[in-house]
């Protein structure tokens, strides 16, 4: 059996695909749109348009980089306030245009600095989180990686959440976790299973309605399934009125951690 | 990999729950100057610190004491206990210990209550309760109390108190965060008042959801006020903060909240704040 720190260790293994390989994939005639008309552009959010089997639809990805060089441009997936507020323009000119949603995620969290903290993390993510659960389009959010905390919520308030079999999804980082709760950053293997974060932990919970299969590695094939998967839950979703979308969004949410009266 | 601790139903109420014991502590620490105070001292008042002014940990209920109209409140949702759904090491024993210095079950109170003459929904989030974190009761009463003012057309003031996410709770106390966004954005387009009053510290998780989507952000003098907090901000970063950091003042600068109102002011602006607003029920 794969252990939880197992599947961390293969969400974080160099060489495996970052967003990038399954937007090349995925969509055809995407355009980057970039930044936020507020402050900046965010290199470690990639946003835009393309198609997917031809129907237009917009994309935000938590890129971490695959060179040294480019990792360190995109702040290694980590976004500032300004990354998540070019998201929300996204998403609100989806809903303009009624297309929907797909969010790609894998972010050791959103960045904690000075920067980042005078421009308003916290507010950036917390309007994210509203709008999105508002938004009158189909969201689909799929976790390629890691995703930790407010920083990959921030994408992820969706009808949908899709993970791949060796993704993470936690509150904390291991190593976060481990040192808050036992002052020992090198308790990570332990918080690793203490945190019930891998993409089956959460098909078990409700929190993620699939988990896609990486087939020994070969992500090509990932790609084709992911595709097939993405095309046929949007048809479905697109079926469903503003209404009757974000009245089901909001329930899909509304019974995590709730008790039963 | 399924784990059968994930199905288990939230209904096992925690062992070991005491009346506040924390009222019968007779001194009270002031966060600034670090001066040790006879609580009785301050009882009664305002609660700030008399040699600098700054205000002191309050416990939610008896801020609610000090709050609102007398006998107007009546506390809604007290039957929610934590469940230790992850089986996370220690985190039996931390509850256990959280309910016994808050005398709380757990760390948010609830109801409804009359400011000045106004009605309202309030929720008061409890410092002594392992500092406010956000578990899934947390985030469920929260949700239900602004479900309960958007359906009775009533504003919400909430006082926020967080250190941010119950890591114990792992993703359930993460989910908090959506869910909580989703009751709000109901009430709001009711086109009801939501007011929140951020004290020290309110950080995390409760920074990136409900505490800033409030249409009115008041805050407490000399509050910290930040996503991530100022220590590990100096630790992985290593960078060194500037003066006044992610305090209240500093975030007014910055354009995040809408004014830093002092104890002894709070009282008359949030009746002037609900008067101004009307009482909702326009729908
Ligand atoms: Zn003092």
């Amino acid at each position: 059996m794969t252990t939880a720190y197992e599947r961390v260790q293969a969400a974080r293994r160099k060489g495996r695909p970052t967003a990038d390989y399954y937007m090349q994939r995925l969509f055809t005639d995407f355009l980057e749109m970039h930044g936020d008309r507020r402050y900046g552009d965010d290199p470690a959010i990639v946003a835009g348009v393309g198609r997917l089997t031809g129907r237009p639809v917009t994309v935000i990805a938590l890129e971490k980089g695959v060179t040294t060089e480019e990792k360190i441009s995109r702040n290694f997936g980590s976004a500032h306030p300004e990354g998540y507020r070019k998201a929300l323009r996204q998403m609100k000119l989806a809903e303009k245009f009624r297309r929907p949603v797909v969010c790609i995620i894998d972010t050791a969290g959103a960045f904690c600095g000075v920067g980042a903290e005078e421009r308003g993390q916290g507010q950036a993510i917390a309007e994210n989180l509203m709008v999105m659960m508002g938004l009158t389009v189909p969201i689909i959010t799929v976790f390629i990686g890691e995703g930790y905390s407010g920083g990959a919520l921030a994408l992820g308030v969706a009808d949908r959440v899709w993970m791949l079999e060796n993704a993470v999804y936690s509150v904390i980082s291991p190593e976060g976790a481990a040192s808050i709760v036992w002052k020992d950053a090198g308790k990570a293997t332990e918080a690793c299973e203490a945190l019930h974060m891998t993409a089956q932990d959460l098909l078990a919970c409700g929190m993620a309605e699939r988990v896609f299969s990486e087939e020994d590695g070969d992500f090509d094939k990932v790609c084709s399934a992911l595709g097939t998967a993405l095309a046929d839950e949007l048809v479905a979703l697109s079926a469903l009125d503003a209404e009757t979308l974000t009245v089901k969004r909001y329930a899909r949410f509304r019974a995590m951690g709730g008790e039963e009266t | 990999m399924i784990n059968k601790a994930l199905f288990k139903k939230p209904n096992n109420r925690l062992e070991g729950e005491q009346e506040a014991a924390r009222d019968a502590e007779p001194t009270v620490v002031c966060a600034e100057c670090k001066d040790t105070l006879p609580r009785a001292a301050v009882a009664g008042t305002d609660f700030v610190c008399p040699r600098c002014g700054t205000p002191l940990a309050m416990g939610a209920r008896e801020r609610i004491r000090w709050l609102t109209d007398e006998g107007s409140f009546q506390e809604t949702e007290t039957g929610h206990r934590a469940v230790d759904r992850l089986g996370f090491p220690g985190y039996a024993e931390k509850l256990v210990k959280a309910q016994r210095d808050s005398g709380e079950p757990e760390g948010v109170l609830t109801g409804l209550a009359a400011v000045d003459g106004e009605p309202c929904a309030l929720f008061v989030m409890e410092p002594y309760f392992i500092m406010g974190s956000m578990g899934a009761v947390v985030g469920e009463k929260i949700t239900r109390l602004f479900e309960l003012a958007t359906q009775e057309c009533l504003p919400v003031i909430g006082y926020t108190v967080s250190g941010g996410a119950r890591i114990q709770e792992g993703m359930f106390s993460l989910m908090q965060m959506a869910k909580t966004s989703g009751a709000v954005l109901r009430h709001s387009e009711k086109g009801l008042l939501y007011a929140a009053v951020l004290t020290h510290p309110t950080t995390g998780g409760v920074v990136a959801s409900f505490a800033m989507e409030a249409d009115v952000i008041l805050a407490e003098p000399k509050a910290q006020i930040g996503f991530t907090g100022p220590r590990v901000i100096e630790q992985t970063m290593r960078q060194k903060l500037p003066p006044g950091f992610q305090r209240s003042e500093f975030m007014l600068q910055k354009g995040f909240i809408d004014r830093i109102v002092p104890r002894n002011a709070q009282k008359k602006e949030l009746s002037m704040l609900l008067k101004l607003h009307g009482r909702g029920g326009r729908a």
